[in-house]
């Protein structure tokens, strides 16, 4: 694989074009006489203010919710639910929650996946080994297992994708593009894995807090097991990161 | 009651009108509305953009009918447009795929138990087996990609399971053409079912096109690349089921009467009242298109719109689930290949087929490559794949 912090023609700075860009701010003079100062101001101090905002306001104001956290499916699981419920407590935010991570660490896995092979590929002469991506990559995976178990233990379905899960998978297509991007180096598949590590241990964190809140300590004592590994992994991957970027920044200089 | 095509003129073109804000109206729910709401949304896009693409391409040929063709198709566009942005952003390009092909399954099922030529149903059929294996290749792609469930999106109506293999299913162009039906003695249904899945193909065609290359992952550009090919292959078998003969205003007139059938089902069976309420406006706006081009064919042809379409609509077209159906085409004609414009058993396909996916196949087969031991699993087959740690 190429360096992928060599010196080169990146074409996209102003810099790179003297002559145009002298053109194109003269232009853009011409273009910013016509705006009203007032408004730009505005919009910069108080962009709650703005039209964009404005017509997004609307739409919120109109908007339904992603979907909801399905009913339990079964008696047993119906009767556990209901246990909850008639303590008052909103067993659904946990259900909507585990279902999350659930979501979350089978992504994760898959991206660990991905993130497997650029090491296999890229990592020789490195620290980073295939072993330790490998043992992450199945804890992710039994993670996601430990999460099926708990919901069913709570009485939810867990083959539904909760409003939460949906959305996590949304909030996650960034990562899986930027680590199954052939062209993205070790270092760069590094700072993607760092991102998804920090979600995880804040996530499980949370989690383990509301199991607690919920009274479901058994459940908690398990996710704090998960939590403990995802901090190993954190370490792990972060060690990696930021010991690959010195490297490349000593050889640079 | 039926619908009266002939006599119900709809909506009048020139009070077909519409706000940037009622085309961008709130999205379906993926997680709480019905699939085949879905199924419906996207099946009603391609309709729609197929009357879209066929107005420009008309407008080509003739002078005539060029400010009535951009009168209307200004609507056409807006309706696809209110209609496709129904879609919520919570869909992820593969998902929505998932969907795409869900349409393809379930449509094409549900047009081939109704067809009433045998030829074209048997067609149908080769086709729908075809799209059935794209399922199971992209919902392995889902599971080993985004660690995703296929059935989240499909919700138990449609199977997940191989069928002919999407490797064999590249054929020669020669063996991709069929022979039209005979516009003078073609059943009309035959006609719509022809028409509204060369639309479905064509959108699932131009979908992948546009999103093959959003994805970073080279197996997925790969798999997208592959499966455009055979989407472009089924534009060309259904579009070669049409009658060529065809006057340009009597297959405007029948894109018009495909809209309105199509629409008239959605209302029929739609269980979202908000979404119900879209199909009944849409309706009567194509009521409205299907009396303007009534109008200009029985000015410009001297003729009966009833000799083209007949007297009245079929039956509104099924949106359910067609798993016992799909199993039986699957056991009995999974082997059938193509000839010409025939469907033979597999010792007879053309063997200029043979020869071109050999060499398409050369360096690698992208959908052999996604689903290696791949099988559907609830919640993914990680619940089978836990490993010691």
């Amino acid at each position: 694989m190429e360096d992928p912090t060599k010196l080169g023609h990146n074409r996209t700075g102003m810099q790179m074009s003297p002559l145009q860009a002298e053109m194109l701010q003269r232009s853009a003079a011409d273009a910013a006489a016509l705006v009203e100062t007032d408004d730009l101001a505005e919009g910069l101090d108080q962009p709650e203010a703005t039209l964009i905002a404005e017509s997004r306001r609307e739409y919120i104001n109109e908007a339904d919710a992603l979907g909801s956290v399905p009913p339990p499916g079964t008696i047993s699981g119906a009767v556990k639910s209901g246990m909850g419920m008639l303590t008052g407590m909103r067993l659904q935010v946990l259900i909507d929650k585990v279902a999350e991570r659930m979501a979350f660490e089978r992504g994760g896995t898959r991206l660990y996946d991905a993130a497997l092979v650029k090491v296999v590929a890229l990592a020789r002469g490195t620290p980073v080994t295939i072993e330790r991506v490998k043992q992450i990559r199945n804890q992710e995976a039994q993670h996601a297992e430990l999460l099926r178990q708990a919901l069913v233990d709570l009485g939810a379905d867990p083959t539904a994708q909760t409003p939460c899960a949906d959305l996590v998978g949304v909030q996650s297509m960034g990562l899986m593009q930027a680590v199954t991007d052939a062209r993205t180096s070790l270092p760069q598949t590094l700072s993607s894995l760092l991102a998804a590590e920090l979600i995880d241990v804040a996530s499980w964190e949370l989690l383990s807090r509301l199991a607690r809140s919920l009274g479901r300590d058994d459940l908690a004592e398990q996710f704090d097991v998960a939590l403990e590994e995802e901090n190993e992994h954190l370490t792990t991957i972060s060690g990696w990161y930021e010991g690959l970027l010195n490297a490349d920044a000593k050889l640079l200089s | 009651m039926a619908l009266d095509i002939h006599k119900s003129r709809g909506t009048p073109v020139a009070n077909q009108r519409f706000t940037w804000r009622e085309l961008v109206q709130k999205p379906i729910s993926k997680l709480d509305d019905d699939a085949f709401t879905r199924v419906r949304v996207i099946y009603m896009n391609g309709l729609e953009n197929e009357a879209l693409r066929f107005q420009h391409a008309a407008a080509r040929f003739n002078l005539a009918l060029r400010l009535p063709l951009a009168e209307i198709r200004r609507v056409e566009h807006h309706q696809a447009t209110l209609v496709n942005w129904l879609l919520g952003a919570d869909h992820s390009p593969l998902e929505t795929t998932i969907a795409y092909e869900q349409v393809a399954i379930e449509v094409t099922a549900a047009m081939a138990q109704r067809e009433p030529d045998e030829y074209v149903a048997q067609n149908m059929r080769f086709g729908l087996l075809e799209d059935f294996d794209h399922m199971h290749r992209y919902s392995a792609l889902l599971d080993r990609l985004e660690g995703k469930d296929a059935n989240n999106i499909l919700q138990c109506y449609t199977d997940i399971m191989p069928g002919r293999p999407t490797a064999v299913e590249h054929r020669a162009p020669e063996h991709d053409l069929r022979r039209p039906f005979d516009k003078a003695s073609a059943d009309p249904l035959t006609k719509l079912h022809a028409l509204s899945l060369t639309a479905a193909e064509q959108q699932t065609h131009n979908y992948y096109m546009n999103i093959g290359p959003l994805f970073a992952d080279p197996v997925a550009r790969q798999l997208y690349a592959e499966i455009a090919s055979i989407e472009q292959q089924h534009v060309t078998q259904y579009e070669s089921l049409l009658d060529p003969s065809q006057s340009l205003l009597e297959n405007w007139l029948l894109h018009e009467a495909m809209e309105v059938y199509a629409y008239y089902s959605c209302v029929q069976q739609e269980s979202n009242p908000r979404i119900r309420a879209i199909w009944e406006r849409m309706l009567d706006y194509e009521l409205g298109h299907f009396a303007a081009v009534s109008d200009l064919f029985k000015e410009h042809e001297r003729r009966d719109p009833e000799e083209a379409i007949g007297a009245s609509l079929p039956e509104p077209l099924p949106f359910e689930s067609n798993r016992e159906f799909v199993r039986e085409v699957l056991a009995a004609e999974v082997d059938l290949r193509a000839n010409g414009t025939e469907i033979v058993p597999l010792e007879q396909e053309g063997e200029s087929s043979l020869a071109y996916r050999k060499h398409m196949n050369s360096q690698g087969s992208p959908s052999e490559i996604v689903a290696q031991g791949y099988a559907w699993r609830p919640g993914t087959e990680l619940t089978l794949k836990v490993v010691n740690a």
